[in-house]
């Protein structure tokens, strides 16, 4: 199977704001791949260092020191995210514009021709149920809505790599379940899907592969059957022993 | 080039779909009207006191517009999360810089457009004449103006935390150099030194952006200004546009998104 991310031994070191606090390691020697046509799910509790590691196969943030590549692409190189999709936790868009303006436009950056533009955006609309609202401006949908608008956006350019930053956060039982059938239906057509979330129960459902981290650290990675069966355990039960998370003793 | 014009488009849209230049057109055309409708001691100079105003007007409604526009625009991008879909494209953090510029631009030239078609409406129904050339170059040269401030205010949303006091902070630069840039030669010669070197300093740094004002010779109806005198303003707009705009791109390039 190929590979589609590659990251090896990847560090990646913030500058404290704080006065005599140094530096801080969010990612520590970081060693992960992502298979073509797998959903992996990237897990671990706030500040493992899951975003920083999206941060960096994006082309936000530096890594210190290792190496991050996307379809075998330097990911410095703006050239390694034309074949990506990406998702935003909580991202508020262009309120002005309505959401095919809003796919126009993406779609005009990745220099899309007008005809193929049009019919993408019939296509996505439909999928993400936004097709009655298309013509009303972003500044009245909801939160569900505006979060569908995104995953509609990460899949413009018909991407084979979706990176998601938890895709479900905020949403409302009904507004999760369509994003993960809408997840469901990409692995269906053979997209590789690289997505973090804390909905356990939903990563379960979807995911191939699944890597923990904690304090910037992989702590385990594996396909999720497998995790189970070693474990004898949901992966709910298997993150909480994992990241050494003790009950409080009544 | 295809996300450079993208983004343009984004910023233009922005603009037309907001209340601000609308606001600020009605409010011209509404003190010109009132002021025209006087007759104030029979003065026949009175034409000439109303395109004052009239210009004076538009220069200051373009100017907010234009730094409104530009003060907003990356830290709008980053409150907004919006960058970080964006910048997942196959797009550089200079392209981005390099649309928002385009756009605030593109976006102010065409506020200009309708100020001055106002502006020659008022004008052709009191004369009864119009210097289109005249007209034409005062156009182009506050456009070119607008290029400088519109660039440096970018620099400014780069630099400083809040659009707010970016946008108070160039507009009180603009004034002061509007006002006072072109007596800070003379300022020099009567100080002491070290002052008369940082002064010297200042006035040979700062874009001499009253150079771009030709309100006087509008008003006047004087003849128009030599063409090789206007090409060499422009490419002096360039380069200062160029400078503040590379300030932007070495500023941001290495920029924490997050904020």
């Amino acid at each position: 199977m190929n590979q589609i991310v590659e990251i090896e031994q990847l560090c990646v070191e913030y500058r404290s704001r704080a006065i005599g606090q140094g530096t801080k390691l969010a990612v520590d020697r970081l060693d992960l791949s992502v298979h073509t046509g797998e959903v992996f799910g990237f897990l671990g509790p706030n500040g493992a260092g899951k975003t920083t590691t999206m941060n960096v196969l994006l082309g936000f943030v530096n890594a210190t020191s290792g190496s991050a590549k996307l379809f075998g692409v330097d990911v410095r190189e703006p050239i390694a995210r034309q074949r990506i999709g990406y998702l935003p936790e909580l991202t508020y868009y262009y309120k002005f514009l309505t959401a095919e303006e809003l796919l126009r436009f993406y779609a005009r950056i990745f220099g899309m021709k007008p005809a193929e533009t049009e019919r993408r955006i019939d296509e996505l609309l439909k999928l993400v149920e936004l097709e009655p609202a298309r013509k009303r401006p972003i500044k009245s949908y909801s939160k569900g809505m505006q979060q569908r608008v995104g995953l509609a956006q990460a899949l413009i350019n018909n991407p084979d790599l979706l990176i998601l930053d938890e895709p479900t956060s905020g949403l409302d039982p009904i507004g999760r379940m369509k994003v993960r059938e809408i997840i469901q239906r990409l692995k269906n057509e053979g997209k590789t899907v690289f997505f973090s979330s804390h909905e356990l129960g939903e990563v379960e459902t979807v995911c191939d592969r699944v890597a923990i981290l904690h304090q910037g650290k992989l702590k385990v990675a594996g396909r999720v059957s497998d995790l189970m069966e070693e474990y004898h355990a949901n992966l709910e039960q298997i993150f909480l022993r994992i990241i050494g998370y003790q009950p409080v003793q009544p | 080039m295809n996300a450079i014009f993208a983004l343009a488009t984004v910023v233009i849209k922005e603009l037309y779909r907001r209340k601000d230049f609308y606001v600020l057109f009605i409010l011209t055309v509404l003190m010109t009207v009132v002021m025209a409708s006087a007759n104030i001691f029979n003065d026949d100079k009175i034409v000439g006191y109303l395109k004052e105003i009239c210009l004076l007007l538009v220069w200051i409604s373009a100017l907010v517009i234009s730094v409104a526009t530009a003060s907003r625009q990356i830290p709008a991008e980053r409150e907004n999360r919006t960058i970080f879909p964006l910048l997942a494209k196959p797009v550089s953090r200079g392209q981005v810089i390099m649309g928002k510029f385009l756009g605030c631009w593109l976006a102010s030239g065409v506020a200009l457009l309708v100020f001055y078609l106002f502006l020659g409406v008022v004008n052709g129904s009191r004369e009864h004449q119009l210097q289109v050339i005249g007209y034409l170059q005062a156009l182009w040269m506050q456009w070119m103006f607008l290029a400088i401030v519109i660039a440096m205010v970018l620099l400014g949303s780069i630099i400083f935390a809040a659009p707010s006091s970016n946008a108070t902070i160039c507009l009180v630069v603009v004034l002061g150099i509007l006002l006072l840039g072109r007596y800070l030669n003379l300022v020099a010669i009567h100080q002491a030194e070290p002052m008369r070197t940082i002064t010297s300093v200042i006035y040979f740094s700062i874009p001499h952006l009253e150079w771009f004002d030709l309100r006087e010779r509008v008003i006047n109806d004087n003849p128009v200004v030599a063409w090789n005198k206007i090409a060499l303003a422009s490419l002096y707009a360039a380069a200062y546009t160029g400078v503040f705009l590379f300030g932007t791109w070495i500023c941001f390039r290495r920029q924490s998104l997050s904020k």
